[in-house]
């Protein structure tokens, strides 16, 4: 039996797809669940698992070709790996069914017996006993072909069901639980199991993707994994984490899409730049106020952050050309507010995506980044997350820089940076000298789309919404 | 009615002595009596009869009818007596001679003694101490039978206390009668002459709200009290024979509970196996199971186990009946295997 594959949705917004890579070619086997093509949209790279064991007849799709989702890319023939695909690539139905009956099972076998033994001895007792009843410890393995959706509740490849403690021990190790022998019930993978492939180190199946544990949180056909770089190479083979004099480090999916997408913003629009001075002192005296409770409350850390998204939307919305993208019919002035916060994860720049800034409160807009920021640094950000930006902004100052000149993201108008705070003698109004924590805020913009006059006007907008907030607000 | 802690001291446990929980609650009884002169008891044939399983036998002679107080057949009165007693100051011990027999006190339990602190603000308390035998396994039956921890554990206010030692007994019922607050105090009746133990001399007591791991392990964590905890360690030191490492941790103090004993365990185990002889459906195991799902579900490499007794409404009276409500040790060591092995 052929089956064919498609371009997947990766996330809902998302229309179409570009095969970056086969990892598989005509003639080579695949197993179910196995990664057989890296697909990328916009920034997401994902590795897309087969959903059938068999091999690949044909690649219908090009690498470097875009299809709309839903799109035939791929042809499975789906036998087991112990049968030889017929030449012509469609085996009649009563080869169906030997492939269907050769097909080792011995989990399911197991979980039979184990289930049948578990009944007998449960027998309820009259008057209605049901308590002493246990609950089913034998791990009633889930055939790969009855259950299509058994990853969805944490069943790893093979289809042995994984204990909590198993996949966090897995994720937190990096051990691949397909590389790993279960030494427990029917073959169950068991927490000792995990430690001991971690402790034997990296031939023992350290992962060579995280998307087998992946599972847990998404079905096969939405997964999207972190960017290549996210995962650990074999040794020797320079990275752009462990660059060293001499390297010439292979060019990653996601390093080309950055490096075109910084060329095509370059040259595309033409950047200004402007900056204004913001004195942070009272906003710094609230967050340090909050900051110990409101971790204590939600276990994310209260930067500045939310505080300046807080008052860039409220600029936004004051100056609505702030948030809008130049195209041939014209400028698009966005309903939307959806604020692009510039993270650093695992040695590339992901740019996940805060919707609907403008209705959410300095509280909401910590957790929501809070999240964003951990999933990337995670490499979990999904298509979604990094879709719809319509501003962006950059904490150049989290590593020390007072001054910064960013480059736009393709489409929009405008990026601000919030740069480190410095104590400064600063001479007020009444010409009195105090000492004042002072904050540069830096804006690149393209001039296509706004003039000096609207950009001035935003900045100092900006500039006194910080200054006005203080320890009497409310998060 | 003068506070008399400064007579503690005086009246001595024996020193370090072998005995047996029933032999502990009286002396530890006694030396209350003897040492504080607001203790007083009360309960059915707790006077003249000494009560049914002789632990105040002599009393009235010894500390006279005042101190030592048979009641007529009214669990309310007894109780709602030794709430209005406690509150002036007296430090009473109630009796409710079976815990089948409690419910007429339940009002008087959780709607007065559990509420005195929070309705008057703090100006009462209620040093209050209930104790009551409870459990099976001694042919009692219908209405000598029953555990009824699960009854009480829900009620904020009322701490609950059930040891399963000798030594733990003394601690916990000392720590009960200087608790500013309602202690219901269960003893199983099954462990009362079946378990003995070194009791420490002198006067102690023993924190309320703290488990005790009476057995370390690393394969699974077992937590028992009363009677199935001495099953749990009979089970646990059998399979030390089969290379499996049971941590068997007696509850001792059903409310508060002390989660962090039970945490730690789970965390280093990964496995739990609750047992308690009340029947499964709310009962502690719940809360015990719930509280780890919530605080430890990436630390769990297998389901919650329980064990418990069966939702049928009274133990039988017939042996076959008492033998298939009651947990054996033989399941107790299925269950823990299986858990290792999972």
């Amino acid at each position: 039996m052929a089956t064919t594959i498609t371009m997947p949705q990766l996330g809902e917004t998302v229309t179409e797809g570009t095969v970056a890579q086969w990892l598989k070619q005509p003639g080579d086997s695949v197993e179910k669940y196995e990664a057989f093509v890296e697909v990328s949209t916009d920034k997401v790279n994902a590795e897309v698992p087969s959903p059938v064991s068999g091999v690949i007849r044909e690649l219908i799709v090009k690498e470097g070709e875009t299809v709309p989702t839903g799109a035939p890319i791929a042809i499975i023939d789906d036998v087991a790996s112990d049968v030889q695909p017929a030449p012509t690539g469609s085996s009649s139905p009563s080869e169906q069914v030997a492939a269907a009956a050769q097909r080792p099972s011995p989990s399911s076998g197991q979980a039979t017996n184990a289930e049948a033994n578990r009944q007998g001895s449960d027998e309820p007792v009259p008057g209605g006993n049901v308590g002493t009843g246990g609950p089913s410890f034998s791990a009633p393995a889930q055939s790969n072909g009855a259950s299509g959706n058994g990853s969805a509740s944490g069943t790893a490849p093979g289809g042995v069901r994984t204990s909590p403690a198993v996949r966090r021990l897995a994720r937190e190790h990096r051990v691949d639980l397909a590389a790993v022998r279960g030494s427990g019930d029917n073959g169950r993978i068991t927490a000792n199991d995990i430690l001991a492939a971690a402790q034997a180190g990296p031939s023992a199946g350290v992962a060579a993707t995280i998307g087998a544990d992946n599972a847990e949180y998404v079905a096969p056909a939405a997964t999207a994994v972190a960017p290549p770089a996210a995962t650990p190479r074999p040794p020797g083979k320079p990275t752009y984490a462990s660059a060293r004099p001499g390297d010439v480090i292979p060019l990653t999916q996601a390093r080309r899409i950055i490096a075109q997408r910084m060329v095509d913003s370059k040259h595309t629009a033409p950047h200004a730049w402007t900056m204004t001075e913001v004195d942070v002192t009272n906003v710094w005296k609230w967050r340090a106020r909050e900051k110990d409770a409101f971790e204590k409350n939600t276990g994310v850390k209260l930067t500045l952050l939310p505080f300046f998204v807080r008052a860039v939307v409220e600029s936004l919305a004051a100056f609505p050309l702030m948030n809008a993208s130049f195209a041939e019919d014209g400028i698009h002035v966005h309903r939307e507010v959806n604020i692009g916060l510039a993270i650093a994860a695992d040695g590339n720049l992901v740019v996940p995506v805060l919707r609907h800034a403008d209705q959410l409160s300095i509280r909401g807009i910590a957790l929501a980044a809070g999240e964003l920021i951990d999933k990337g640094r995670r490499g979990r950000l999904g298509a979604d997350d990094l879709a719809g930006g319509t501003f962006t902004v950059n904490n150049t100052g989290a590593n020390g820089s007072i001054l910064s000149a960013p480059i736009l993201v393709p489409g929009q108008a405008g990026i601000v940076t919030s740069e480190a705070i410095v104590k400064r003698a600063v001479v007020r109004d009444d010409d009195a000298i105090a000492v004042r924590s002072m904050m540069n805020v830096c804006m690149s913009l393209d001039h296509r789309v706004i003039d000096g006059a609207v950009a001035s006007g935003f900045l100092s907008d900006l500039k006194k919404r910080l200054e006005a907030m203080g320890p009497s607000g409310s998060l | 009615m003068a506070g008399v802690r400064a007579a503690a001291g005086a009246a001595q446990t024996q020193a370090g002595v072998t005995m047996t929980n029933v032999e502990a609650v009286r002396t530890t009884l006694h030396d209350a009596l003897a040492r504080d002169d607001r203790v007083l008891i009360m309960g059915e044939d707790v006077g003249a009869r000494g009560n049914v399983f002789l632990i105040t036998k002599g009393f009235l002679e010894e500390f006279g009818p005042q101190r030592i107080i048979d009641t007529p057949l009214a669990e309310a009165s007894i109780v709602g007596v030794a709430i209005g007693m406690a509150m002036e100051g007296l430090r009473p011990i109630a009796e409710i001679q079976f815990a089948d027999f409690i419910y007429p006190a339940f009002n008087q339990i959780v709607g007065e003694a559990a509420k005195v602190r929070y309705r008057s603000n703090g100006d009462y308390t209620c040093p209050l101490v209930i104790r009551t035998p409870y459990g099976g396994g001694v042919r009692g039956a219908l209405s000598h039978s029953v555990s009824i921890e699960a009854l009480f554990y829900h009620v904020p206010g009322l701490t609950i206390l059930a040891p399963s030692t000798p030594a733990d007994i003394k601690g916990l019922l000392n720590a009960a009668i200087e608790s500013p607050d309602p202690v219901l105090f269960l003893e199983h009746k099954k462990t009362y002459r079946s378990v003995k133990g070194e009791v420490p001399a002198g006067y102690y007591t023993i924190p309320i709200g703290k488990a005790d791991v009476k057995k370390a392990g690393s394969d699974v964590t077992v937590v028992s009290f009363g009677y199935n905890l001495h099953q749990a360690l009979d089970a646990a030191n059998r399979l030390e024979g089969e290379d499996v490492s049971v941590e068997v941790i007696d509850l001792r103090s059903i409310r508060p509970m002390d989660k962090t004993t039970i945490l730690d365990s789970v965390r280093k185990t990964r496995k739990l196996l609750i047992v308690h002889e009340d029947n499964k459906f709310g009962g502690i195991g719940a809360e015990i199971s719930a509280m780890v799902a919530e605080e430890a579900l990436f630390d769990l490499d297998a389901p919650i186990r329980r064990l418990a007794g069966p939702d049928v409404p009274a133990m039988g009276y017939a042996l076959p009946l008492e033998e298939e409500f009651m947990i054996s040790t033989e399941e107790m060591a299925g269950a823990m295997r299986d858990l290792a092995k999972f």
